[in-house]
């Protein structure tokens, strides 16, 4: 290939102008963000006119159908949102990195719950908790340590091969398939398929009964333990891991591989180094992740592999490949699978609008068609997701 | 990889026949009516492997959403062959009417607001509104309808019942309308490439899945359809016949067992013709030009693009006819279980099995996917059996009452996942192409087609 033509000095004076100026432009503050924004002061503003309009005690009765509408949709949908967003940061990476969706990734939470869920029966044993805070939290390395172990393995023993090989993202989803059938079978093995509570330590920080004392409204607010540590941990690691990414050489790395192979093979980034760090830290989401949702609901196999679904939307939602847009789509898919789901009766009712039907958008059973209809608008108006992801 | 290239006639007929021994010998070791049973769920696995392999194997086609076309399939299975609730209809008929018809109603009106309304403003707030207007003029006719028809004698019928034809017509019905689901899911997400394909269509089953659990007037939803006709005859029938008990008293046989057994095969008889003239059209197309084309697509899409082919149209084709093979496999394993049960419908069971029997068997070869199916199906039934025994011998040094051995053996079936598992990875590993590859290179499709024209 011939050497391009140097330019001349005015040329690359006329080139830098221009750079400036695509630089000026996308300093603009992100798109996606402004729409929430207008949203949420138009559904301000739909609110104060409504209390306007409700009758008698309008103003009381607006705080009631806050207070409700906070209890039922909002603190689920955070805590929900965040158990998500961490499922699909993992999911993001491995894509990232080794341009395949990991079929896996729901029974890999699976598998570090359990580990956690073991370790804590074994520190419940040996009399040691954590106070107010569930035991799990203290359990946590330990299934940590257990998930990493497992994607590990799985990586030496199956993906290794076919990375060297340079094999078509389709035998890595297939190769994905046949880990996800082992992981799921070793997790029925070694706990069995049944139901698990682990959740120990104070159960709420907010009592409902303890709202209403101290509000006087007739609308309790209950915030439980599980809530608030899923959010805190969920912040927590987040900043950690875009901390990660964005300031260490291992992060950065991991980034150059992710943005272009070749080019970050050329300046001698080791592939299995990334490779390596890559299942260590989906396997580390992975467990955070089911903890946080066995915490908040329950342990059970079925129920994880039933994640895979609003995880991938949530991914593809955010943009595939863009670990902001994961959190972001675990949102988006969280609280439209609630705010579908939820009976808006009473709600309206303190509003003024007293009707017989349950205004229930969708019966919950439909939890699922909700992210597969979010996922497929998605798809169809915005293909690569809020944050402009990859196209696979 | 040279050994997959020559595989001849050997390979097939030594691993049918390993299959077919395997066969015999748990009707010797088990019993004949286990045998049969597994037997029959084999055929008709193999005939949704078939499916898969009509879609991925010939089009490259990622379709996660078999499930969805198998309850299809079973959804057809009651349609056709319940009979009709008379009452239902009359408090309930008219209502759905109107509701299906407001329901076209608006989405022809929103159709063409969007090909009406040139200015991009108005056309969204118009569409949104007709949308608005329309569901809830359905809803107003469609949610008292369903209260009608579900509150008609809710423990026996509370649906709107079938057609009342024989249960074989159901076999049609069912990959009929799978293909023309699949026709309406292909035209959305065909548009898609591989992993956004697969995960767009096991969110799509599982919405499938979804709406027939809980649309009772449908197909009775969770309440299930026990009482679906049967193609053959009872057992307790054959055995009030008196030329049935004289010839279980000639082959010495116990008539109960014989009947079961008797009963197996005809459905065996049924389900395995169905599956050789599937194989046989499968085998013609894809030796057609129309298979060669179709490989053409899938080896290398822009090529076959640039040679005029319309690659769109030819996925939605390939689509839909897997599809609808698989819906008719849903409506057999329906006739099959004399019953329809939507919370049966697994991803797990249905979908990723499913494609592990393409993937082991050979994808690209209709051969392979069958044999693929058998042999999947009889591990997948043997893995059960296979793991609490296994479970027992491991555990044979423990106390009888130890609580690990307790727990091993409560939880030994589900080291059939654990096998499974194993399986598709060793054989991804070793042998790529499936025990069964598709015939490529020197002895390849197209070179036997054009003699020895090198390329």
């Amino acid at each position: 290939m011939e050497p391009p033509p140097h330019p001349s000095p005015v040329d690359s004076n006329v080139v830098d102008t221009q750079a400036v100026d695509t630089k000026a432009e996308t300093k603009r503050p992100p798109a996606p963000w402004r729409r929430p924004l207008w949203i949420a002061v138009g559904v301000a503003l739909g609110l104060a006119v409504l209390s306007m309009v409700s009758r008698d005690g309008g103003g009381i009765d607006l705080l009631n159908a806050l207070v409700r509408f906070a209890n039922f949709v909002v603190i689920p949908g955070i805590s929900y949102g965040c158990q998500l967003g961490l499922g699909a940061l993992g999911v993001t990476l491995i894509y990232a990195v080794m341009r395949f969706s990991d079929f896996a990734h729901a029974d890999t939470m699976a598998f570090g719950a359990m580990g956690v869920i073991l370790a804590t029966r074994v520190l419940q044993g040996m009399g040691i908790s954590a106070g107010p805070l569930p035991t799990a939290l203290l359990a946590l390395p330990f299934g940590i340590l257990g998930a990493v172990t497992l994607a590990l393995v799985f990586d030496r023993a199956v993906y290794r091969f076919y990375r060297r090989q340079r094999a078509a993202p389709v035998t890595f989803v297939i190769a994905s398939i046949g880990a996800m059938f082992v992981t799921n079978g070793l997790v029925r093995l070694i706990i069995g398929p049944g139901d698990q509570r682990f959740a120990d330590g104070d159960r709420f920080i907010i009592r409902v009964q303890t709202f209403k004392e101290m509000t006087g409204l007739s609308e309790g607010l209950a915030l439980r333990t599980t809530h608030v540590i899923t959010l805190v941990v969920a912040v927590m690691v987040v900043l950690g891991l875009f901390v990660f990414l964005n300031r260490t050489p291992l992060g950065k790395a991991m980034r150059a591989y992710a943005d272009n192979e070749d080019l970050a093979l050329l300046s001698g980034i080791n592939p299995e180094r990334v490779a390596l760090w890559t299942w260590i830290i989906a396997a580390t989401l992975a467990t955070i992740a089911g903890t946080l949702y066995g915490l908040d609901k329950s342990f059970k196999p079925f129920t994880y592999f039933q994640l895979l679904l609003p995880i991938f939307a949530s991914a593809i939602v955010g943009g595939i490949g863009k670990p902001l847009g994961a959190i972001a789509g675990g949102f988006v898919v969280a609280f439209s699978e609630i705010a579908f789901t939820y009976p808006y009766r009473k709600i309206l009712g303190y509003l003024g609008f007293e009707t017989d039907s349950l205004v229930q958008l969708l019966s919950t059973d439909y939890k699922f068609a909700v992210c597969f209809i979010i996922l497929v608008v998605v798809l169809i108006w915005r293909p690569r997701g809020i944050f402009q992801g990859r196209v696979i | 990889m040279r050994m997959d290239t020559d595989t001849g006639m050997g390979r097939p007929f030594w691993l049918a026949l390993a299959m077919a021994m395997a066969l015999v010998a748990v009707g010797v070791l088990q019993s004949w009516n286990v045998a049969m049973a597994i037997l029959n769920l084999q055929l008709i696995s193999a005939l949704m492997a078939l499916g898969v392999n009509i879609q991925w194997g010939y089009g490259g086609l990622f379709n996660f959403g078999i499930m969805g076309f198998t309850a299809l399939g079973g959804l057809a299975a009651v349609l056709v062959a319940m009979p009709p609730v008379a009452e239902a209809w009359a408090v309930g008929g008219r209502g759905m009417a109107t509701a299906a018809v407001t329901m076209a109603g608006t989405a022809a009106a929103i159709w063409a607001l969007h090909r009406l309304i040139k200015v991009k403003a108005l056309r969204g707030p118009a569409m949104a509104l007709v949308f608005v207007v329309g569901l809830a003029l359905t809803r107003s006719f469609y949610s008292p309808s369903v209260a009608a028809i579900e509150a008609v004698d809710p423990s026996v019928t509370g649906f709107l019942g079938g057609l009342g034809l024989p249960i074989m017509v159901s076999w049609l019905a069912g990959g009929a309308l799978a293909a023309a689901v699949a026709w309406v899911i292909g035209r959305i997400t065909l548009g898609l490439q591989s992993d956004y394909l697969a995960i767009a269509t096991l969110g799509i089953s599982a919405a499938l899945v979804a709406v027939l659990r809980n649309e009772d007037w449908l197909a009775r939803g969770v309440k299930n359809v026990t009482t679906l006709p049967r193609p053959v005859p009872y057992e307790q029938d054959l055995q009030g016949q008196d030329w049935f008990v004289d010839l279980s008293v000639r082959v010495g046989m116990d008539p109960s067992l014989l009947s079961g057994i008797a009963v197996k095969a005809l459905y065996a008889l049924l389900f395995g013709s169905v599956l050789l003239v599937l194989f046989w059209l499968s085998h013609r197309a894809l030796h057609s030009p129309w298979g060669r084309m179709m490989r053409a697509i899938r080896d290398n899409r822009d090529a076959a693009e640039a040679m005029g082919k319309d690659v769109t149209r030819r996925h939605l084709q390939v689509f839909v006819l897997g599809s609808a093979v698989v819906g008719i496999a849903g409506a057999m394993l329906v006739t099959l279980n004399g019953q329809f049960t939507p919370a049966s419908y697994a991803p797990f069971r249905y979908t990723f099995l499913i494609w592990v029997m393409v993937i082991v068997g050979g994808s690209g070869n209709n051969g392979g996917a069958i044999l693929g199916g058998f042999l999947i199906w009889f591990l997948w039934v043997q893995a059960e059996v296979g793991g609490p025994w296994l479970m027992t011998l491991l555990t044979s040094g423990l106390q009888e009452d130890a609580p690990l051995r307790q727990h091993l053996l409560n939880v030994a079936p589900h080291m059939r996942q654990l096998v499974m598992g194993c399986i598709l990875l060793v054989v991804l590993r070793l042998s790529p192409r499936g025990l069964l590859p598709e015939p490529r290179g020197r002895h390849g499709l197209a070179q036997q087609r054009n003699g020895t024209e090198h390329s």
